[in-house]
C-alpha cells in the first residue's frame, strides 16, 4: 500500500500506462519542466522525454486537434486542458471531430484520446478557473466522460481512460488535489470497470448522486444527516458517459428519494438528464420528486462569493429536507 | 539554450535557429542611459517629457509592489506582476490619446495607469471582488481579460468600428509571445489585414509563457509574423520607454491615417513569477534574471536625466515619496474594498429582466432568511 494524494495517484497511473505502453504522450501547457501548474504531470518529462511528454505551445485547440492526428497515426495522447474555462478554444476539435470521426469511418478509425481537466471550484481563483463543463461533453455524443472524485479511482480511472479506445474527456477535481488515502499498487484485481458507479456510503432513506468534487460533501452531509436519523445512501457516479443505470435506479429504487448534486449550474446541468431517467424507470417508488443541488444559473462569481455558489453541508442537507417534505 | 543574453544588446533569442542574423531592434536609450539616434523613429522629448516617464515607471512599480505584498498577506487571491514590463506599458500607454481604445491582457497595470484607471480598481478581480468592475467606456480602457488571445478578436472588431464611424482614432491591443500561438490572435491577423483596420497589436514579448521559453512558440522572431499576414512588423526594445513610445506613436498614427495595422513586439523580461502562484525556479535559471537586471527600464530613464542634469536628487526624492503615498493608499482602499454580498450573484447576469434569475435570486433570500431564524 502506498499513500498518495489524488494528484500524485494521477501522476502514478500516467506513469504506469506510459510504462506499459510507449505509444502513451502526454501534451499541454506547461506539462513538462514544470510538471502542469497542479504538478500532475511532475517529473514525467524527466524520465520520459521530450518526445513524449510535450510541452505544446499555448493553443488548446491545437492541442486536441495535433492529439487526433497522432492517434490516427496510433499513438495514445494524453491531453492536459489547464484550466476547465480553457477547453473551450478546444470545443470545436473535441466536439465537431474527436467525437465523430470513428463513427464518421464507419468504425474504421480509433480514436484514443484522453483530455485531462482539472475541474471545479472552491480554490479561491479568478475567473475560467472553476468551472464544471461535464454537461457540454456528456451532451456530445460519442465521448466518454468520467469523473474521479479520490486517490484510489484517479490512479485507476486514469490507466483505464488511456486504455480505452474511445475519446474521454476526464474531469479532476481540483480541489481535491491534495486528499490522501491509501492505494494498492502492486494489483490490479480490485479495480472496478471505468463507468462503474459506486456506492460508497450505504443508506436506506434517500439517495445522493454525486461525482467530482461533490462526493466529499455529500458523504459529510450523510454522516450530519445521520446525526438528525437520517440514513443516508451516497453514490459516486464516477462515470456520466457511460451512465452506470444498475447502481443509480437500484438506490433510487430502495430509498425512494434522490437528491443530485454538482457544482454546475442546476439549468441544463447533468442533473436533469439524471432526474429524467430516475423518473422514467424508477416513477412508482419515488416518494419526492428528484431534486438537484448545484450552482446557480449565473457565471461563476468572483471568488468571495463562491462559498455561496457552490452546493455545500447545507445545501445538501437543505435539499434532503425537502426531500421528506413531500 | 537560447535565452543567454548576448553580448551588448537584447537580441538574446534565437528563434530563427541561426539561420539569419540577428533581427534589428529599436532602441533610442541604451541600459546605460545613453541617447541613441534612429533613422525612422526619433522622438523629440523635452526633460519635463522624461521626468515624466520616469514618474510613471516609478509608480507603476510601485502599485505592482503593494499589489505582491497584498497577495503576500492574503489580501488578494493571486496577482500577475508587471514587473520588468513598466518601459513596453508606459511607452505604449503614453503614445495613445483619449480617443484611442486599449485591449488588455491581465497583466497591463501600467497601460491602466497611463488610461488613468484608479488601481485600486484593478485590485478587485485579483481580490475576488468582482470579474473585472470598471466601465471601459469610461477610459478607453476595456476589461482585462484572462482566456489567452480572445481580447485580439475584439479589439480588431472596435477598430472596424471606428472605421465606419470615419473616427480618428485608432486601436490597441496587448498580448504576450505565448498568446501568439492561439488561433483567435492569428485570425486577428488576418481580419485586421483584409479589413486594413486601424489597430496596433501590441505584443510584450516577456520570454517566457509561464513556464514555456520562446521557441516553444515560434522559430522566427515573433515581429517577423507580419509579413505574412501583409502588414509591418518591428521590434523595439521593451525596456526603453522612449524607443517604446516613439514607436508606439508612429504605428498609431498609421493606423489613424488608414495604413493599416501593425504589430510591434516589444522585446521584454517577466523578471517575477508568472503570478503569485507560480514558482519560477523550476523551470528557469537565476543568471538570466541577472542578465536582464543590467536592461532594468527604470534605471536606465534615471541615468539619462542624472547625466544629462534634467533632474536632481529632490526630483527623485519627490517621487520615492510619491510612490511610498500612493502604495500605503492602495493597501489601506484595498483593505477597505467591500465584500460583495451574497445576492450579488444575480445581478447584472441579463440586462433586460430574467425569471429564472427572479426565481433563484428569490430562493436564495429565503434560504439565507432560515440561518437568520
Ligand atoms: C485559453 C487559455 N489557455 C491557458 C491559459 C492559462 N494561462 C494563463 S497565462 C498563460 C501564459 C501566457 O503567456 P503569454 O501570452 O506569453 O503572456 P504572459 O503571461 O507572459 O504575459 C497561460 C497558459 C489561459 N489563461 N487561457
Ligand atoms: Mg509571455
Amino acid at each position: 500500500m502506498t499513500v498518495l494524494s489524488l494528484s500524485k495517484a494521477l501522476n502514478e497511473g500516467m506513469r504506469k500506462a506510459m510504462e506499459d505502453d510507449p505509444k502513451v504522450l502526454i501534451m499541454g501547457e506547461d506539462v513538462g519542466k514544470l510538471g502542469g501548474v497542479f504538478r500532475v504531470t511532475d517529473g514525467l518529462q524527466k524520465d520520459f522525454g521530450e518526445d513524449r511528454v510535450i510541452d505544446t505551445p499555448l493553443a488548446e485547440s491545437g492541442i486536441v486537434g495535433t492529439a487526433i492526428g497522432l492517434a490516427l497515426r496510433g499513438y495514445r495522447p494524453v491531453c492536459e486542458i489547464q484550466f476547465d474555462g480553457f477547453i473551450f478554444p478546444a470545443a470545436d476539435q473535441i466536439i465537431t471531430q474527436l467525437a465523430k470521426m470513428p463513427m464518421r469511418s464507419l468504425g474504421a478509425i480509433k480514436l484514443p484520446v484522453v483530455v485531462r481537466v482539472p475541474c471545479g471550484g472552491g480554490i479561491g481563483a479568478v475567473e475560467h478557473h472553476s468551472e464544471s463543463p461535464e454537461a457540454y461533453f456528456t451532451h456530445t455524443a460519442g465521448l466518454r466522460v468520467v469523473s474521479c472524485s479520490n486517490p484510489a479511482d484517479a490512479y485507476t480511472m486514469i490507466q483505464q481512460a488511456i486504455r480505452s479506445d474511445d475519446p474521454v474527456i476526464f474531469f479532476e477535481p481540483k480541489r481535491r488535489y491534495w486528499e490522501k488515502a491509501d492505494i494498492d499498487t502492486s494489483a490490479t484485481d480490485w479495480w472496478p470497470p471505468l463507468h462503474a458507479a459506486k456506492v460508497v456510503r450505504p443508506g436506506t432513506d434517500v439517495t445522493l448522486l454525486a461525482y467530482g468534487p461533490m462526493v466529499k460533501t455529500c458523504l459529510e452531509a450523510a454522516t450530519a444527516a445521520e446525526e438528525d436519523g437520517r440514513s443516508v445512501e451516497v453514490v459516486d457516479l464516477r462515470s456520466l458517459n457511460p451512465l452506470d443505470e444498475a447502481v443509480v435506479m437500484d438506490s433510487a429504487r430502495r430509498t425512494g428519494r434522490v437528491v443530485v448534486v454538482h457544482e454546475a449550474p442546476v439549468n441544463s446541468g447533468f442533473g436533469a438528464e439524471l432526474a429524467a431517467r430516475i423518473t422514467e424507470r424508477c416513477f412508482y417508488h419515488l416518494e419526492s420528486p428528484v431534486l438537484r443541488v448545484g450552482g446557480f444559473s449565473t457565471p461563476y462569481p468572483p471568488s468571495r462569493l463562491e462559498e455561496h455558489y457552490l452546493p455545500d453541508l447545507d445545501r445538501v442537507l437543505d435539499a434532503v429536507d425537502r426531500a421528506f417534505g413531500y | 539554450m537560447c535565452h543567454e543574453a548576448a553580448e551588448g544588446g537584447l537580441v538574446t533569442v534565437d528563434a530563427s535557429h541561426g539561420a539569419d542574423a540577428p533581427p534589428e531592434l529599436v532602441q533610442l536609450l541604451t541600459p546605460e542611459g545613453e541617447r541613441v539616434e534612429h533613422p525612422d523613429y526619433d522622438i523629440d522629448l523635452t526633460p519635463e517629457d522624461v521626468r515624466s516617464l520616469y514618474r510613471d515607471l516609478v509608480l507603476v512599480r510601485r502599485v505592482d509592489l503593494e499589489a505582491v505584498a497584498l497577495q503576500r498577506h492574503g489580501e488578494l487571491g493571486i496577482w500577475a506582476s508587471l514587473l520588468g514590463q513598466e518601459a513596453a506599458q508606459i511607452g505604449s500607454g503614453r503614445a495613445l490619446t483619449d480617443a484611442d481604445m486599449a485591449f488588455p491582457t491581465y497583466r497591463e497595470h501600467g497601460v491602466a495607469w497611463c488610461r488613468g484607471v484608479d488601481p485600486v480598481k484593478l485590485l478587485g478581480l485579483f481580490r475576488g471582488v468582482n470579474h473585472g468592475g470598471w466601465d471601459p467606456k469610461e477610459h478607453n480602457f476595456h476589461l482585462y481579460t484572462i482566456v489567452i488571445g480572445s481580447q485580439t478578436l475584439h479589439a480588431v472588431g472596435y477598430a472596424m468600428g471606428i472605421q465606419r464611424d470615419d473616427a480618428s482614432a485608432a486601436t490597441i491591443v496587448y498580448f504576450g509571445d505565448g498568446a501568439t500561438s492561439q488561433g483567435d490572435v492569428n485570425e486577428s491577423f488576418i481580419w485586421a489585414s483584409v479589413f486594413n483596420a486601424p489597430i496596433v497589436f501590441f505584443c510584450q514579448n516577456n520570454q517566457w509563457a509561464i513556464s514555456e521559453p520562446l521557441e516553444k512558440q515560434t522559430r522566427i522572431p515573433l515581429y517577423r509574423r507580419a509579413s505574412g499576414f501583409g502588414f509591418p512588423g518591428i521590434r523595439v526594445d521593451g525596456n526603453d520607454v522612449f524607443a517604446c513610445l516613439a514607436v508606439t506613436r508612429k504605428a498609431l498614427e498609421a493606423a489613424r491615417t488608414g495604413q493599416g495595422p501593425t504589430l510591434i513586439e516589444a522585446f521584454t523580461y517577466r523578471m517575477g513569477a508568472h503570478t503569485s502562484a507560480d514558482d519560477p525556479t523550476r523551470y528557469r535559471v537565476a543568471s538570466e534574471l541577472e542578465a536582464w537586471k543590467l536592461k532594468d527600464p527604470i534605471e536606465r530613464v534615471k541615468s539619462y536625466l542624472f547625466k544629462n542634469e534634467q533632474a536632481d536628487q529632490a526630483f527623485f526624492d519627490a517621487v520615492d515619496a510619491e510612490a511610498d503615498q500612493l502604495g500605503a493608499d492602495l493597501r489601506r482602499r484595498c483593505l477597505a474594498m467591500p465584500d460583495p454580498e451574497p445576492l450579488d450573484i444575480f445581478d447584472h447576469v441579463y440586462r433586460e429582466p430574467h425569471a429564472l434569475m427572479d426565481q433563484e435570486r428569490a430562493q436564495f433570500a429565503a434560504y439565507l432568511e432560515g440561518f437568520a431564524q
